[in-house]
């Protein structure tokens, strides 16, 4: 009955598979089969985006001492019905000097990847939509295609403002897609397949402490898991990385000139592409489907995937709340000078660490050659710099 | 065969000869990516997962992007009113037709094309890794030097004569300072 | 036409058309993507042979296409750089203008 409930959404696609057998000719059914595959993932990844809206101005509302919105619906949670319906019947304003082909286009092809990489993440056990072979290939090719619609939307608008913006966010996405691809390589020596789900199988099973087998609980996976967040948080262009669309600094920057529903479809494409990283980080770092501990095994695999999930998207909130805007050379700076050579580093400490056998020496080893050159780099990088406590003056 | 080959090629085509026609030099990069992807899904189409999923990577997440910052760079965002063909375009047609004329010829003419397709050959990713650090280990490394001195040599070329003269300069007077030390002066961003 | 044979032909179809604007175009830089095309239509002919071929498990196809596409992507970063660099001196990327051999 555990199982069942784990794989019921599989029975349940078999199912219908079977029962549409009947009904259609066979040459169809391998198509009906990938569309049955793929209409839960268009269905419940914009229902978690409507929520995590919610969510986050209200978390980002208690972060500053202030209710998030709390007018519609029950404590303000239907407010994502409330902007969704505005954004529907807005008027679509489109500049008179504008290119209107790629003015048009720059959304579409900013959520199309968005939604493609969904299908190499495996949200529980056999719920993968696609499992072929070069799966971490196919989510950062596809990823980085996105950089293009970025492009296209700053440069149709024929706006100073979002030329600039367009152009600090694709060097800041360039920037830092390699220390994003750096710290996944990690993983993928240890592991020795591109494929997700392998990824995901590898880290099932214990320690003898009762400590999951996850990557994130070994010193090399635990910092590719902070850089990849990091850089995640980069390329998803929020908080405290969101100089390209800071609302105080360039109105917007790329999609100043978009209204209604295309700014809605931004809005949907920037908080997709945060989920799949997200979801990209479960699966390299955080086990994957698998439970924390044997005891909790009972719970279905999926309902697992989704609470990291959340968890995660909590964390993103949190960070946006909490820390400063980063200036455009000080990001560039940060990827560049820090991140690339910290992700090189833990590359070196992976290698050690499957090439060391098991036991204490390895945890040592890798240890000291992580947390050392961290304390290094920092240090070394800021050796110019005069810092000194802030000094205020008031106006008399 | 059938028709997603037939779909493929027709989009790929007409975007070839969108790029190499249009006016506008942004118009020209977009229908230049757009021929790229119509090519990574031939690759698809012919099995070979890896290569194309690294022709999007490559082609479309990095040199797409460094041609349409090039095209910004060197002010090409404003269509230009003077002609696009240039003078000597009669002779150069000439010649791209007659080199399609030969090449087809020989492609109708050869033996080879009546091959029926061979079963699926098994190109995991696993296996061209093996083949990579076994067989081809020297052109591995040989392009790693390449591509660095690639990264160097666009670096260099591409740096303003201000900024060139000032690292010349800094480096003959203190040959130890460090870049924290000195920071190079702003480096402004597309304006030049 | 079998499949190979249409691979073929689209692959010297992209190799004609990338020919084409190299030769024509003022314009520098799409005189680079039509070098870029070129290169793209001879990856493809050699994947095309690579699976219709008789030894695939060789991945010889493959292999070349790989460093192909690393070397046309390292080629593509110097020529952008030299453009811009004959753009800041010239003050044009029309190559018709670009005619002396004095700097």
């Amino acid at each position: 009955m555990i199982n069942g409930l784990d794989q019921i959404f599989v029975t349940l696609k078999y199912w219908l598979v079977g029962q549409l057998a009947n009904v259609l000719p066979a040459s169809l059914l391998p198509l009906v089969s990938v569309l049955l595959s793929l209409v839960p993932i268009l269905v419940v990844f914009p229902a978690l985006f409507a929520i995590t809206t919610v969510l986050e101005r209200k978390g980002l509302g208690r972060i500053q001492n202030r209710y998030g919105p709390n007018r519609v619906g029950p404590f303000g949670f239907l407010q994502f019905a409330a902007d969704g319906i505005k954004a529907i019947i807005k008027e679509d304003v489109v500049p008179r000097a504008a290119d209107k082909v790629i003015h048009f286009l720059a959304p579409v092809v900013l959520v199309v990847p968005a939604f493609l990489v969904y299908s190499v993440l495996p949200v529980g056990r056999n719920m993968v939509a696609m499992d072929i072979d070069a799966g971490l290939l196919f989510f950062f090719a596809v990823g980085a295609a996105s950089e293009l619609a970025v492009f296209m939307a700053g440069w149709s608008s024929r706006n100073k403002y979002s030329l600039l913006g367009a152009m600090r966010a694709v060097a800041q996405m360039v920037s830092y897609e390699i220390p994003l691809i750096l710290s996944t390589v990690t993983v993928v020596m240890i592991v020795g397949s591109l494929s997700t789900v392998d990824i995901v199988a590898k880290q099932s099973g214990y320690h003898a402490i009762g400590l999951p087998n996850w990557f994130v609980f070994t010193p090399w996976g635990f910092a590719g898991f902070i850089l990849f967040l990091i850089s995640a948080n980069a390329e998803a262009n929020r908080s405290p990385f969101d100089m390209p669309e800071g609302e105080s600094e360039i109105i917007a920057g790329y999609f100043i000139e978009y209204s209604g529903f295309k700014f809605a479809l931004f809005f949907l494409a920037e908080y997709l592409g945060l989920f799949a990283v997200s979801g990209l980080a479960i699966t390299l770092f955080l086990g994957g489907w698998h439970a924390p501990l044997a005891a909790l095994e009972f719970i279905p695999s999926w309902v697992w995937f989704f609470a990291k999930l959340l968890g995660l998207i909590g964390l993103f909130i949190w960070t946006r709340g909490t820390l400063p805007r980063l200036r455009v050379d000080q990001l560039m700076n940060f990827a560049w000078k820090f991140m690339l050579p910290m992700a090189l580093i833990n590359l070196l400490a992976a290698a050690c660490w499957h090439l060391i056998g098991a036991g204490a020496t390895r945890w040592i080893v890798c240890t000291l050659l992580v947390v050392g050159f961290y304390v290094l780099l920092g240090r070394g990088l800021m050796a110019g710099k005069k810092l000194a406590k802030r000094v205020y003056r008031y106006a008399n | 065969m059938g028709i997603t080959f037939t779909i493929i090629a027709g989009l790929t085509i007409a975007a070839a000869v969108a790029a190499m026609t249009l006016r506008n030099l942004i118009h020209c990069a977009l229908a230049v990516a757009v021929t790229f992807a119509g090519l990574a899904a031939a690759y698809l189409q012919l099995d070979a997962q890896f290569v194309g999923f690294a022709q999007i990577l490559v082609y479309i997440g990095a040199v797409s992007i460094l041609i349409v910052f090039a095209v910004l760079l060197t002010r090409g965002g404003e269509p230009s009113q003077e002609k696009v063909f240039s003078a000597a375009s009669v002779t150069g047609i000439g010649v791209t037709l007659a080199v399609l004329g030969v090449l087809t010829w020989a492609i109708t003419k050869s033996a080879v094309i009546q091959r029926d397709l061979p079963p699926q050959p098994e190109a995991t990713v696993k296996q061209i890794g093996d083949a990579l650090m076994t067989k081809y280990v020297l052109p591995l490394e040989v392009i790693g030097l390449l591509l660095t001195a690639a990264l160097i040599g666009a670096v260099i070329i591409a740096m303003r004569d201000d900024v060139a003269a000032d690292v010349r300069r800094r480096n003959k007077n203190s040959p130890g300072a460090s870049v924290a030390e000195n920071p190079p002066p702003h480096v402004g961003g597309y304006n030049n | 036409m079998t499949p190979l044979a249409g691979y073929l032909i689209l692959s010297a179809f992209l190799f004609a058309i990338g020919l084409a604007g190299a030769l024509t175009r003022r314009n520098a830089i799409i005189v680079l993507i039509g070098i870029e095309l070129m290169l793209n239509a001879a990856n493809l002919n050699f994947i095309a042979f690579w699976r219709f071929g008789e030894h695939p498990e060789a991945l010889t196809g493959i292999m070349f296409v790989i460093f192909s596409i690393g070397v046309a992507a390292a080629e593509a970063a110097v020529g952008l750089a030299l453009i811009i660099a004959i753009y800041r001196h010239y003050k044009t990327t029309n190559l018709d203008e670009v005619d002396s051999m004095k700097g």
